[in-house]
């Protein structure tokens, strides 16, 4: 019996290890694909140069190099700072980062935690998350800071109505909360995927999820024109990094959403008996790596929002048009219309 | 109107553009010097770390006029001279002090024998206080080695002088 329970935890430690180290690996290499990426759209190189032993390697040690800075560096703790809030609060975001890759099924099966409220714990990670934000901004004692987090805390409370009213809309399409059963109803080739008859809802959930983990265009909350860097102002080496690991997992974590709910998660978009046509964790790969370069590309294309910009897009824009839109998505699914819900 | 600009708006039809343009810049050749590998081309007026010339037969041009250290505007060059055996004028001392150096060339112009010059050497430095005062063996030492260069230089801008 009490070997069993201990089987069970030292299986899902392993379980948790497998998922979360090369998540670790992908943030790194995805802050050196943005800087390469973004690079390349402006014309220029990007990092380059760091190699190992001697070899440039295009410049692909370079992560490795910026997490040992990084780690190496001095923490710094703000005059009259609360030290345990101080620290708390990059943990909180990482910690709830890491803790929604538990229900995302990267393939048929293979799932950390095959939860049948898999899209509610979703929602409510992603938005506990917003607490390391605010907790941060407080705990600097600082006002960059402070303003930071209010904006970064009512940019994201705002969105996360409009990303669960989008979400509303595949739970009507699909008819349940575990995300490998949304997957399976999508199965079937490109054209039951549910970013057809869900094309708004799709558009709304991927740029609130932009706005989400505040990224560009909607990074008002670290404009470095007006708030120096926001939030994590005062934060420097280890306790930076977290913060980066968490928005960067954040980042990873809606591509990778967005792949699930709307483009058929590890599903072909082809039909057939040939090889290109079988489900595989390659294409949920694949999907979520295009989402992920959306991001890059939005910050390389358009410029920042202004914040009463982003208040009107979110509440005046987007949670109409999903309302309007699960309205629509009910009447189909009620009167079979169409092929996605006959 | 205002409701066909709205539709407009949804259709997202100028992001798209937008992102066409970033996106076609992606594959465009990118103009980036790879710094210490690839080097842009150099002017032969290019002034960079001083030298002291020497005639061909090894005598140093330089006969301590003291007209560079008269237009130096940084007030960087020190000289002191003294007669030589033969009887010629000569600098016993000769020092740049490369801190107060704005390399304007004003000494190079000034030169009437065409002692002290501006090479092209622009990658240098200093490891310890003091080294950044060159003194007379130096600058003729910077000269030797680079003479060729130099005087290819000074012969190529010639004819616009």
């Amino acid at each position: 019996m009490i070997m069993e329970q201990i089987e069970l935890i030292v299986w899902t430690l392993v379980k948790i290890v497998a998922i979360v180290l090369p998540l670790i690996i992908v943030v790194a290499y995805f802050t050196y694909a943005e800087r390469r990426v973004i690079g390349f759209m402006q014309g220029r190189m990007g990092p380059n140069r760091v190699g190992l032993f001697g070899f440039k390697l295009w410049g692909l040690a370079q992560p490795f190099a910026d997490t040992v800075k990084l780690l190496l560096k001095e923490i710094i703790f703000p005059a009259n700072a609360n030290k345990f809030l101080f620290l708390m609060a990059p943990v909180i975001t990482l910690a709830t980062a890491f803790a929604a890759w538990a229900v995302v099924p990267f393939s048929d099966g293979l799932v950390l935690a095959d939860i049948n409220a898999g899209l509610v714990y979703i929602l409510a990670m992603t938005s506990l998350g917003v607490y390391g934000v605010i907790i941060a901004g407080w705990a600097s004692n600082s006002k960059y800071a402070i303003l930071g987090a209010l904006r970064s805390a009512a940019q994201i409370v705002s969105y996360e109505i409009a990303m669960g009213f989008a979400l509303v809309g595949v739970l009507i399409a699909s008819g349940s909360l575990n995300l490998t059963e949304i997957v399976h109803s999508q199965a079937g080739g490109i054209g039951q995927w549910f970013f057809i008859p869900l094309l708004p809802l799709f558009v709304i959930y991927f740029i609130s999820g932009v706005a989400e983990t505040n990224r560009a265009p909607f990074d008002v909350a670290e404009g470095e024109s007006e708030i120096v860097a926001g939030f994590h102002v005062e934060y420097s080496g280890a306790a930076f990094a977290l913060f980066f690991l968490g928005e960067y997992a954040n980042m990873i974590m809606i591509s990778a959403l967005t792949a699930i709910m709307f483009l058929g998660g590890w599903y072909s978009p082809f039909t057939g008996d040939s090889w290109i046509a079988q489900p595989s964790i390659l294409w949920f790969f694949l999907k979520t790596g295009f989402f992920m370069l959306l991001y890059l590309w939005f910050r390389a294309t358009f410029p920042r929002f202004r914040y009463d910009q982003i208040m009107r897009l979110g509440w005046k824009i987007f949670i109409p048009i999903t309302i309007a839109w699960i309205m629509v998505v009910a009447v189909l699914k009620v009167y079979h219309i169409g092929p996605w819900f006959s | 109107m205002k409701i066909f600009n709205y539709l407009k708006s949804l259709t997202l039809k100028e992001l798209f553009k937008g992102m066409t343009v970033t996106g076609k810049y992606f594959f465009k050749r990118k103009f980036t010097i790879r710094y210490p590998e690839e080097k842009t081309p150099k002017s032969d007026r290019f002034r960079g770390l001083h030298a002291l010339r020497r005639y061909e037969n090894g005598e140093e041009r330089c006969i301590a006029c003291k007209l560079c250290e008269a237009v130096c505007p940084a007030l960087a060059i020190t000289i002191d001279s003294e007669q030589r055996e033969d009887g010629s004028r000569r600098t016993t001392k000769y020092e740049i002090d490369l801190f107060k150096c704005i390399y304007c060339g004003f000494c190079e112009e000034s030169c009437p024998v065409d002692s002290i010059v501006l090479t092209d050497i622009h990658e240098f430095h200093f490891e310890s206080e003091g080294k950044n005062v060159l003194d007379k063996t130096q600058l003729l030492e910077i000269g030797d080695m680079r003479e060729k260069e130099i005087a290819e230089c000074r012969n190529n801008d010639a004819e616009y002088r």
